[in-house]
Formats: structure tokens, C-alpha cells, sequence
């Protein structure tokens, strides 16, 4: 093992919280960029400054993108991780591993990397934390053996991920894991070859509990949903009620659109399904005895980002209600007419959703064959500067 | 010539078999003790996912030893949640007790689910990110061990409370929709390299990254110009154009939003507004971060109705009481000035005093 000395990061040993410091430990025991990327770790708790460089572009053959460069900006006092690149991995739908998967990549990694990862990187992929150039294509290529794909980075499509949905969850309105395999398969090339003006995000939650933060996190949210009314199992309600729930102020008060009425004599729910906006909140509160409508479907939201450059946003109702059945053709219709419209009009790196308030979100509905809808919006325009089409007013001289 | 465009494994055979016979026929689930769920399905079937904090950041001989612990009592399948916990798929619900044994045993915590913190989002910090202004495992892990207890359950709160860190303004992860953010800031203007960015710099690219237009060209010297009255130090400028540098080690430090939320359950998403403008990095243990967590934390939990999210309890309160009782200053630089400022002014006369 390294003699050198890491005070500050054994301070971060001591807790109950499993320690990250203690698994850079392990693998430095065996592997020198990981005893190195540990030191000059302890030099950035001591000057207070990170020590890596703008990246270089490295890759893998036929990809343009999976592959992130960094280097250290002190390789002399480093040299282990002079280079020390992340491969990002496309996870499997619902981040469901076997645990021979999950070994045979360790295998690889421990040849080819550090031997540490990220599980998972924010957007979903499994991250391999640290290699070097010369091993990116080996690696890569024994990754390929045992059935794992770069995931995107760059000005591509970004790797897909999404919520539990149906494998595990009562509650899910759409195949939120089947939904991203799919589109992943069919976006290969969008995903592995960067060609857009900055990246695109595509996240599915089931509903809208919203568990994989699609609506914060994607250019487009895929949220599950359903038109027609909850079911009540007012036995089990009753149940609940007279086993010391708190009906009235977990449920019905908490109700956004006051869409639950409570008989307190007969101890019966029920609700005016037109009122209700779908939260789930009376569905969380009482899994048993309310459950989601049979009409399902989901809903698309457009431009959720982080705040760079022009604030952050979270995804507005694009499509309020589609039907997601296989092989997806009208979702997919959707996606190829919102990409290209914005590959041709976007800015260099210009997210989707700053191109549409640059160039109007009636214009962008326009391009794309959608009809403007007032679930688009929270409420109508208040000022009166509209601008109408010159076929919209009688001609005159 | 290696395969290409294949895509990742089949979710479908990386479910464990009772998964693929009950998939989509769950009829609904209970949470029998912390950090564990109970899944029923139609059929009658009932699966165990048990929850387990993780690091994130992990190594080889972590993944083995829980492939080890997989093996053992769920036929070798798990999986990791969207905040990256671990989750054990037990079956055979004779294996439960015994899985929860060692799992106290091996000093694994067992939480994370419902009513509780659940593990912080974070990003990769100094350990591996060129912009980080702070390291955000470090920020984790102290956080955490003061949190471990809403983790496990044994001290518990009115509602779930989502905390992310992001070491920049990129804010990766869900940071601008968390019910608690630290995020880094910079609070010095750029520096920039002339002779470099002459060479390297793409000036367009430049000038147009900065979101307040405090970028202009500066044809004498093939580079550009920063006006520092404009400059809100994003930093973005430093991630398209490697001539320019903002790291300071002295001003740099992190701030701390609350309030926001993406679940739709009883009130809209809400974005995390800001509570604190400023804290110095402190490493290796940030005290003064985590006592402020720590504050946020108890100050909401003593408050929050049942089932009420930290953004939810300010919106009945109002902001007002908010900065009293959580005993924050009220600050200029908690008044937006960014482009759509206007939407947060208050368009009424309803306040509270
Ligand atoms: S988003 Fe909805 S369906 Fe998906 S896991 Fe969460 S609660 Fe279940
Ligand atoms: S899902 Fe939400 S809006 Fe609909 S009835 Fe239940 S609480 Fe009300």
C-alpha cells in the first residue's frame, strides 16, 4: 500500500454513513490511480481547489461520444492518473442487475480501470471511474463481450432511464422500463454519434409520483397518467378509517382540486373524476384501497434542465394524454419531429427548451403538428402584444 | 472489428423470476419496518425489497461484497434505486430475517424508504469534475452521518425530504427541484489567459455562453472581455473556453436551497429557492454546511404538518416566517435579478406580517 498520508480523508472514515474514502481505499490497495487519485484528492481538501484539467477528447472506435477525457493538472506529483477518463455504461432498464453481470464488469473494470465506479451516474448510466487512453478500446471491446453498451455524452441523446414502474410498482400507468429499452435500442445512432446542438434527455416515470425526477431532469418527460376516474375500495377505506386513519386532513384536505367528497355517516369515499388532476397523493395515502384508473396512458412534458444558460426549468405539458403501447410509433413520430426542428434551429449548445421561449412556444407547436392546448399553460397571456399571420387578417390594397 | 450499437442487457433478464410472473399485476405494497417494502401482488405473491445506503462511489471489492449477499439470500438479483441506494429482492420470505441479521451485522444501514431521508444525489465533486467549486462527497458523507437516524427511522419526520448536492452551478442532478440543495458557487469575476484564449479560445461560443451578456470580443488582443459589473460567476464561460479560469480557493464556496420538489402529489413541482447565500468550503467535514442542514432539517420536522414537504410548509407559513423561524437572514442577494425576476415579485397584497 501508498505511505503517503491522507489526515483530512480519514476524518471522513469516522461516521456512520458508508464511506466513500474507505472504498477509494480498497481499490488504491491494489491499483496505483486509485492510491494516486486518493492523494491528490487530500490536496484538494488541503487547498481547497480541484485539480483536474478541461478534458482532451478521446473515444472509442466508430462512438462519438460514452467516453469522458480528464486529466490531472499535476502529473508529475500524480502520475497514475496523468489520464483517468470515465466510461459511461448504459444501465439496464430499472438499474436490475444479476449478480454475475454485476461481477464479470467488475472483472473488466479491475483489468482496464481503477477498479472504482459510480453506481450510478445522475443521468443513469453506470459509471467506470478512471483509465487511461491506451486501455478505453480494450476495455470497452470485453465490455461489448458481456453485453454492455456505451451509454451517450456530448450533443447526443443522453442515456435513457426511468422509474420501477411494473416490475415492482402497483401504481405504475405505463411499462416505464420496456418504454426505455425500446427507445434506447431504436436511438442507438442518436445516442452513440453526438449531432445535435447540446444534449437531449429522455426519462420515463410511470406516474406522477414522478420517481425518476423525469420532469426536472429530461428535455422530455415521459409521465404516466390515466383519463378516467381512481378506483375506490371503499371496504378497504373504511378499514383504514376505523383502524385510526386520519381521513380528513391526510386525504380529503389535502385533495389540489377538492375532487374527494367524504360521507362521514356511511364512511364512504368518493370522487368527481373530472375533478380530479391526477397527484396521487389520496392513491400514496391509502394503497390499498384507492388505486389508479384503468384508461392509461401518460403524459409529455418538454424542457425540463438545469439552470444553465437561461435559468432552470421543469418540463411543461407538451401531449396531455398518449397511449404508450409497442413498438411506439407515435411517441417516436413526436421525439424525431421535436429533435429535428430543434437540430435545425438551435444555437450551439442551446437546450430545446431555450430555443422554444426564443422562438415561441407557438411557433415550436406549429413546426412539430401539435395543436396548442390550454393544459399547456397555468393561465392565458396577460399582455396583448400578439403577433398574427398575414393569412390570419383581410388583405387590404 | 468490436460489435456495435447493441444497446444494454435486457431488463428482462436481469429480473429476478418473481418479478417476470407478477410484472405489472402488483396490486399494492406496505412497509412492514424502515427500509423495507412489501410488495403483494394480484396472484398473492409477495416480494421483500430491502433498502440499503450506499456510498455511491464505490469499488470492486463493494460490488462483490454485495453480489456476495445477493447470492446468499435473493438467487443472485438486485438492483439500485433512482437516489442509488441498494435494493435486496427477497422472494423467499424465510430469508428476510436472516438477510436483515446480517446486514446489521456487516453494519450495513437499512433505510430510505417513506417517511425518511433517503440518500443524497450528488455529483463527482473534486474527485473527478473539472468546474467543481467544492467536493460533493465529502458534503455527503458529513451531512449523512448526522442524518443517519431519518435514514434508519429512529428519528423520524412529518414527510419525505429529498437533499442534493451539485459542486456548480450545472447543478447535475435534481438540485434546483430538492427539498434541501448545496450547491457551489463562485463569487469572483474570471480571469482570462489572453495569449491562450487567442489560440484556443472559440470567441462566438464564449461570448455566447454567459447568460447575463457580460461577454464581449476583444479584437485587439483575438480574445474577449469580461465586464465585471455584469458577471454573476456561473463559470460557464470556463467549461467552453479552457483560457479563462475562475477557481478561487479563498472566495469559492457553496450555497443552500430549499423548497423544491418533482412529485406531483398534492402541490405542483416546485424549484428550491435560495435560504443561504454563502458558506466558505471547510473540509474535510464542512460544519458549517451541515449545521446549517442540520437547522433546516429540525426546524421543518418541529413545524411541517404530517405529510407536509419542506416547500409546502413555507408556502402555508410564507416566506417570512420561514427566514424568522429558521433563523436566516433576509439578504439582498435573495432578491432575483435574473430574466424572468418579475415572476417572483409578489403581485399582491396578501402577505403575512
Ligand atoms: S413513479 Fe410512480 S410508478 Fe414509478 S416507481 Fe414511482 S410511484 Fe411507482
Ligand atoms: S389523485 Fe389527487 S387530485 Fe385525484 S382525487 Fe386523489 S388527491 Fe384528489
Amino acid at each position: 500500500m501508498d505511505d503517503r498520508k491522507t489526515p483530512l480523508l480519514d476524518e471522513l472514515e469516522k461516521g456512520d454513513w458508508p464511506s466513500f474514502v474507505t472504498e477509494i481505499k480498497r481499490a488504491a490497495a491494489k491499483n496505483k490511480s486509485a492510491a494516486d487519485l486518493l492523494a491528490q484528492l487530500e490536496s484538494s481538501y488541503e487547498e481547497n481547489i480541484g485539480h483536474w484539467k478541461h478534458g482532451g477528447i478521446v473515444g472509442v472506435k466508430g462512438y462519438g461520444g460514452g467516453v469522458v477525457g480528464r486529466y490531472s493538472d499535476e502529473p508529475e506529483k500524480f502520475p497514475h492518473i496523468k489520464e483517468f477518463h470515465t466510461i459511461r455504461v448504459n444501465q439496464p432498464a430499472g438499474f436490475f442487475y444479476t449478480t454475475k453481470k454485476l461481477r464479470q464488469l467488475a472483472d473488466i473494470w479491475d483489468k482496464y480501470g481503477s477498479g472504482l465506479y459510480n453506481l450510478h451516474g445522475s443521468t443513469g448510466d453506470c459509471i467506470l471511474l478512471g483509465t487511461t487512453t491506451e486501455n478505453l478500446q480494450p476495455c470497452v471491446d470485453e465490455l461489448a463481450d458481456i453485453g454492455f453498451d456505451l451509454g451517450g455524452s456530448g450533443g447526443a441523446l443522453r442515456t435513457l432511464s426511468c422509474c420501477v414502474g411494473a416490475a415492482r410498482c402497483e401504481k405504475a400507468c405505463i411499462d416505464s422500463m420496456q418504454i426505455i429499452h425500446d427507445l434506447t435500442l431504436h436511438y442507438q445512432d442518436a445516442i452513440h454519434r453526438p449531432a445535435w446542438p447540446y444534449k437531449f434527455k429522455i426519462k420515463v416515470s410511470a406516474c406522477p409520483n414522478d420517481c425518476a425526477a423525469a420532469s426536472a431532469r429530461s428535455d422530455l418527460a415521459i409521465i404516466g397518467i390515466w383519463r378516467d376516474a381512481i378506483r375506490i375500495d371503499n371496504e378497504a377505506v373504511r378499514a383504514a378509517v376505523d383502524n385510526g386513519f386520519d381521513i380528513f386532513n391526510r386525504v380529503i384536505r389535502k385533495c389540489p382540486s377538492e375532487a374527494l367528497l367524504w360521507d362521514t355517516e356511511k364512511k364512504e369515499l368518493t370522487v368527481c373524476a373530472e375533478d380530479c388532476v391526477h397527484c396521487m397523493n389520496c392513491i400514496n395515502m391509502m394503497p390499498k384501497a384507492i388505486s389508479i384508473g384503468r384508461e392509461q396512458g401518460a403524459a409529455l412534458m418538454i424542457g425540463g434542465k438545469a439552470p444553465v444558460v437561461k435559468g432552470a426549468m421543469l418540463g411543461w405539458v407538451l401531449v396531455p394524454f398518449i397511449k404508450l403501447e409497442p413498438p411506439y410509433t407515435e411517441l417516436k413520430e413526436i421525439i424525431d419531429k421535436i429533435t429535428d426542428w430543434w437540430a435545425d434551429h438551435g444555437k450551439n449548445r442551446e437546450r430545446v427548451s431555450e430555443l422554444i421561449v426564443r422562438m415561441g412556444l407557438a411557433n415550436f407547436l406549429e413546426a412539430v403538428g401539435l395543436k396548442p392546448l390550454p393544459q399547456m399553460v397555468h393561465e392565458p397571456r396577460s399582455n396583448p402584444y400578439i403577433f398574427w399571420n398575414a393569412e390570419e387578417v383581410e388583405k387590404r390594397g | 472489428m468490436a460489435r456495435t450499437d447493441f444497446g444494454p442487457p435486457d431488463y428482462r433478464e436481469m429480473v429476478p423470476p418473481i418479478i417476470k410472473e407478477n410484472y405489472g399485476d402488483w396490486k399494492y405494497h406496505t412497509v412492514p419496518r424502515p427500509g423495507v417494502l412489501r410488495h403483494v401482488s394480484n396472484s398473492g405473491a409477495v416480494l421483500h425489497s430491502v433498502r440499503v445506503a450506499s456510498p455511491r462511489l464505490v469499488s470492486s471489492e463493494w460490488i462483490h461484497d454485495i453480489c456476495d449477499i445477493a447470492e446468499k439470500y435473493c438467487d443472485g438479483y438486485l438492483r439500485f434505486t433512482t437516489r442509488n441506494n441498494v435494493e435486496f429482492l427477497v422472494a423467499d420470505e424465510t430469508k428476510l430475517e436472516p438477510l436483515l441479521a446480517e446486514l446489521d451485522e456487516k453494519d450495513y444501514l437499512i433505510g430510505g424508504v417513506g417517511l425518511s431521508i433517503s440518500n443524497v444525489v450528488h455529483t463527482q465533486g473534486w474527485i473527478h469534475c473539472k468546474s467543481a467549486v467544492t467536493d460533493a462527497s465529502g458534503i455527503t458523507k458529513s451531512i449523512m452521518d448526522e442524518m443517519t437516524g431519518y435514514f434508519t427511522g429512529k428519528q423520524k419526520v412529518p414527510a419525505r425530504l429529498r437533499i442534493a448536492v451539485a459542486c456548480c452551478v450545472n447543478m447535475c442532478g435534481a438540485c434546483h427541484c430538492s427539498d434541501i440543495a448545496i450547491v457551489g458557487i463562485h463569487r469572483t469575476v474570471p480571469r482570462i489567459n489572453d495569449e491562450m484564449a487567442s489560440r484556443i479560445c472559440e470567441i462566438p461560443t464564449t461570448v455566447a455562453s454567459c447568460p447575463t451578456g457580460a461577454i464581449r470580443p476583444n479584437p485587439k488582443l483575438k480574445s474577449v472581455e469580461i465586464n465585471p459589473e455584469k458577471c454573476m460567476m456561473c463559470g460557464n464561460c470556463t467549461v467552453v473556453c479552457p483560457a479563462i479560469k475562475i477557481m478561487d480557493p479563498v472566495n469559492d464556496g457553496v450555497s443552500i436551497w430549499v423548497g423544491g420538489k418533482v412529485s406531483n402529489a398534492r402541490t405542483a413541482p416546485m424549484f428550491s429557492r435560495l435560504a443561504i447565500p454563502f458558506i466558505p468550503n471547510e473540509p474535510p467535514r464542512w460544519s458549517t454546511v451541515t449545521a446549517a442542514v442540520k437547522n433546516l432539517v429540525e426546524v421543518w420536522a418541529a413545524n411541517a404538518r404530517d405529510g407536509e414537504r419542506m416547500g409546502e410548509w413555507i408556502g402555508r407559513i410564507g416566506w417570512e416566517r420561514f427566514f424568522k423561524l429558521a433563523d436566516l437572514p433576509f439578504t439582498d442577494k435573495h432578491i432575483d435579478d435574473f430574466t424572468h425576476a418579475k415572476t417572483t415579485f409578489r403581485s399582491t397584497t396578501q402577505f403575512k406580517f
